[in-house]
């Protein structure tokens, strides 16, 4: 009776019109531009969202180039303060916080909603032409004079600095309504367009993360907007909230600041802990422990986001009451951080666990976050983040769970649909090379940071004492193999574009919803709206033929490129078919709990 | 990309988009984030609804005087116009759904009227607090002859407080920041009445209508709020 888990009839006859995938049903430019599918979306954010990681990851390898060696490196210090502010403020606005959600989460939540796109196409279309105004904004302030302010944009600096902070303000506020309209989608999208089936508690766990994501997109992003707005109005018409010149506070500045971009870290790091459900359900062919605990934490993350904001000012004058109540608060993010991470530990405990590309970066992850997660800790302990506070070590914590969260989870999530995406398989040996780079790159360049922060050096210094040089290089040396891991990595992606081999409908032989669809999915995504029977993680119900051809209907067009396929998806096609008989045990095994 | 050959959905217009299976679940999509959207909304005033807050606390008596300044009458005209435009608003809607087509245009233009009348009002009043000096920050210099009595304690004082200039500030904040939500209102509203009037709305659909004039009470609700705060306490 289950069968016939997730459905798709057969296509007909009649519909030979639609059966073109979404990447050639018209290959014009005009057609890009225009477009209203939300795959196609998808796949300029991805192309946008990466063309910007490459450029704040340029200005990251000049910061840690200057301070190779104490004094002038390469640049003088106006230089460098420019250069790190355009590295954060790039980053957060223009990489990360669309990374997943404007990217994957465009092309793969309504695939895995089942349904033909999301709930205001023409909405997701304006939504990133307001993505690449705010980008134009911000390029022409890059370019007339640049900013110095740090990506805060702390008063009073910001009033006083000659840089072009406007332009730069503005573009941040552009930006801002982007996230807005996509969270307002795709709320909307997980509401209304679910298939016949898909009731909450059979939502892939994907899909509940970019939907907290999306509460707080709506929620926390307008506060921003207007945080930002009365910094340009108390510039152009000296208000006075903010200048203490004129009667303002500037604490009220990072107050208003923070209590977006506080659940701003909740948007950038939530849509990674989203695609990790994902891979370790799908590598160790099992359902995710505590499948509701996860769904919730992702929630309660979202909801605990919007009251810590005050501990990024546990040393700006807040009163010492405010800040105990600020530092309790905090501590609380542990426990959904907890049960996230302790979950997905008990989902690979007797799993069939394979290590393919995307696992690797899943498995990063968890180690990465947890370190990044518990060094929070500290800074969260008021006694400790009075000696902490504005050191490395604030930027490795960061660095921990944005990068070796949100950047490691997009990546693998990247590897792990690309050949849904682009219908093409990548080099597995190449990708596994690029990682290892990545992943001793990345905890050269940031583990270092610790020390140098315990030991008290600041951020954003641009000369440091002598005592540090030995571990300031080995920080920069650090970046260097992490830059060169991710050039692997375009290589690897690149060939893949031009020479991989055709993808299969589901070369991972996953359970879930997307892969049902043929690869690159055709344009309404489904022939027919899905009826879904089972949840995305129940391998026990998912039959062979699910798990390793895909659907019947999309397996017929891609069967004979599947075979051909198969020796270049993953090194082990030898053992794929051993995977087949397991994933019975582990499956009866969560029935009994 | 419309399936327009599934017979299944031959009986509804092309209103319905092809990516719904039917009339009310776009409708109800439709509506949700509409809905989502004015969070969004009440989300982006509330920064400047808490500087107030935080201000007036800070200088009660620079807000006594720099209310005293604004002319309560203009203030509640303005709040009568906003009020009945929404309740013509609501009246459009329900017309809407009956189907009365000619009836939901003479609505539609009614509330579009009311918030011309706003903006106009608005204009006046604006133009007086600059002829008086009365404004933001440093370009704050008023004209002591035009300068209302405030009262503190039970004295009428003529001399205005040294951070007026901040109720000044926010009080152009908040109130431009609504008027342009206002303008907004009537290109929004004008799209929706040339809508109408091509007869693209019906009685099965006519989900514009509702939200624009959803859209339209969030503009009435905020200055309902900003009437007392800025004109009466």
């Amino acid at each position: 009776m289950t069968a016939q888990a997730t459905t798709a009839t057969p296509s007909h006859t009649g519909h030979g019109h639609d059966d073109a995938d979404y990447l050639r049903v018209d290959t014009s430019p005009l057609s890009w531009i225009v477009t209203l599918d939300h795959k196609r979306l998808g796949i300029l954010y991805l192309a946008s969202t990466l063309t910007m990681f490459f450029v704040g990851g340029v200005y990251a390898l000049l910061i840690r180039t200057e301070l190779l060696t104490p004094g002038r490196t390469i640049m003088d210090p106006d230089t460098y303060n420019k250069v790190f502010t355009l590295h954060g403020a790039i980053m957060v606005f223009l990489f990360i916080i669309p990374s997943v959600p404007a990217a994957l989460g465009n092309f793969f939540l309504p695939i895995m909603l089942g349904a033909k796109d999301v709930a205001f196409p023409r909405l997701n279309l304006a939504s990133f032409y307001v993505y690449v105004v705010g980008a134009a904004f911000a390029l022409f302030s890059i370019f007339s004079n640049s900013v110095d302010t740090g990506w805060t944009f702390y008063t009073p600096y910001s009033q006083t600095t000659s840089t072009s902070t406007i332009s730069m303000t503005l573009a941040v506020f552009i930006l801002g309504f982007s996230s807005i309209l996509t969270g307002v989608n795709f709320m909307a999208t997980v509401h209304k367009l679910r298939a016949p089936g898909l009731h909450w508690k059979r939502l892939p766990l994907f899909v509940w993360g970019i939907y907290a994501t999306a509460v707080i997109q709506v929620l926390a992003t307008p506060v921003l907007a207007i945080t930002l707005l009365m910094l340009l109005m108390e510039k152009v018409l000296s208000i006075g909230w903010f200048d203490p010149r004129l009667g303002g506070d500037p604490v009220l500045f990072q107050h208003f600041f923070w209590f977006y971009s506080h659940p701003a870290v909740y948007i950038m790091i939530l849509p990674g802990m989203a695609v990790v459900n994902e891979i370790i359900a799908t590598f160790s062919r099992r359902k995710i422990f505590g499948y509701m605990f996860v769904a919730m934490s992702s929630v309660g993350l979202a909801l605990l986001g919007f009251l810590v904001w005050g501990h990024h000012m546990f040393v700006a004058g807040m009163s010492e009451y405010a800040t105990m109540v600020f530092s309790g608060l905090t501590f609380l993010v542990a426990i959904p951080s907890g049960v996230k991470v302790f979950n997905w530990v008990a989902t690979l405990y007797n799993g069939s666990v394979s290590f393919q590309s995307p696992m690797l970066y899943a498995l990063a992850f968890i180690v990465l976050f947890t370190i990044g997660g518990l060094t929070g800790l500290f800074l969260g302990t008021l006694s400790v983040d009075v000696h902490l506070h504005d050191t490395y070590f604030v930027v490795a914590h960061f660095h921990y769970v944005m990068v070796g969260g949100t950047v490691i989870g997009f990546i693998g999530g990247l590897h792990y649909w690309w050949p849904k995406m682009t219908g093409k398989m990548f080099d597995e040996r190449l990708a596994k090379v690029a990682f290892a780079f990545v992943f001793v790159g990345f905890n050269m360049t940031f583990l270092t940071q610790f020390v140098m922060g315990s030991q008290g050096m600041p951020r954003r210094y641009y000369d440091y004492l002598d005592q540090f040089q030995p571990l300031h290089g080995f920080s920069s040396v650090g970046a260097y193999v992490l830059g060169v891991g991710f050039l692997i990595m375009l290589v690897m992606f690149a060939l893949s574009l031009f020479r991989g081999e055709a993808a299969p409908p589901n070369p991972w032989g996953s359970a879930g919803f997307e892969w049902a669809t043929a690869s690159p999915p055709i344009a309404h995504n489904f022939h027919h709206t899905p009826v879904i029977h089972r949840g995305p993680y129940d391998y026990h119900l998912a039959t062979e033929e699910e798990l390793f051809d895909g659907f019947p209907a999309a397996a017929q067009k891609t069967a004979a490129p599947a075979k051909t396929a198969a020796p270049a998806a993953a090194p082990d096609p030898e053992k794929a078919p051993a995977k087949a008989a397991e994933p019975a045990p582990p499956a009866r095994r969560e029935e009994e709990e | 990309m419309a399936s327009s050959h599934d017979p299944s959905r031959a009986k509804w217009g092309s209103w319905l988009q092809h990516h719904f299976e039917e009339p009310v679940q776009q409708f109800e999509a439709a509506k949700l984030g509409m809905w989502l959207f004015l969070a969004q909304e009440v989300l982006f005033f509330s920064g400047l609804f808490v500087a107030y807050g935080v201000y007036r606390v800070a200088y009660p008596e620079a807000f006594a005087a720099g209310s005293a300044q604004l002319d309560w009458k203009i203030g509640f005209f303005n709040t009568c116009v906003l009020l009945f435009s929404s309740f013509t608003a609501a009246m459009a809607v329900r017309a809407a759904q009956l189907g009365r087509r000619q009836e939901t245009s003479i609505h539609l233009a009614i509330t579009i009227v009311c918030a011309f009348v706003f903006l106009g009002v608005k204009y006046v009043e604006y133009s007086a607090k600059f002829e008086h000096g009365l404004l933001p920050g440093n370009h704050f210099a008023p004209d002591m002859a035009h300068v209302h009595p405030w009262l503190e304690g039970a004295a009428a004082v003529t001399e205005l407080p040294v951070k007026t200039h901040v109720f000044f500030g926010i009080y152009f904040c908040l109130t431009g920041l609504h008027g342009i939500h206002v303008a907004i209102g009537i290109g929004v509203l004008a799209w929706v009445l040339i809508r109408n009037v091509r007869g693209e709305f019906s009685k099965d659909y006519w989900t514009p209508v509702d939200l624009v004039a959803l859209y339209w009470h969030l503009v009435d609700l905020v200055w309902i709020y900003l009437f007392p705060l800025l004109y009466l306490i």
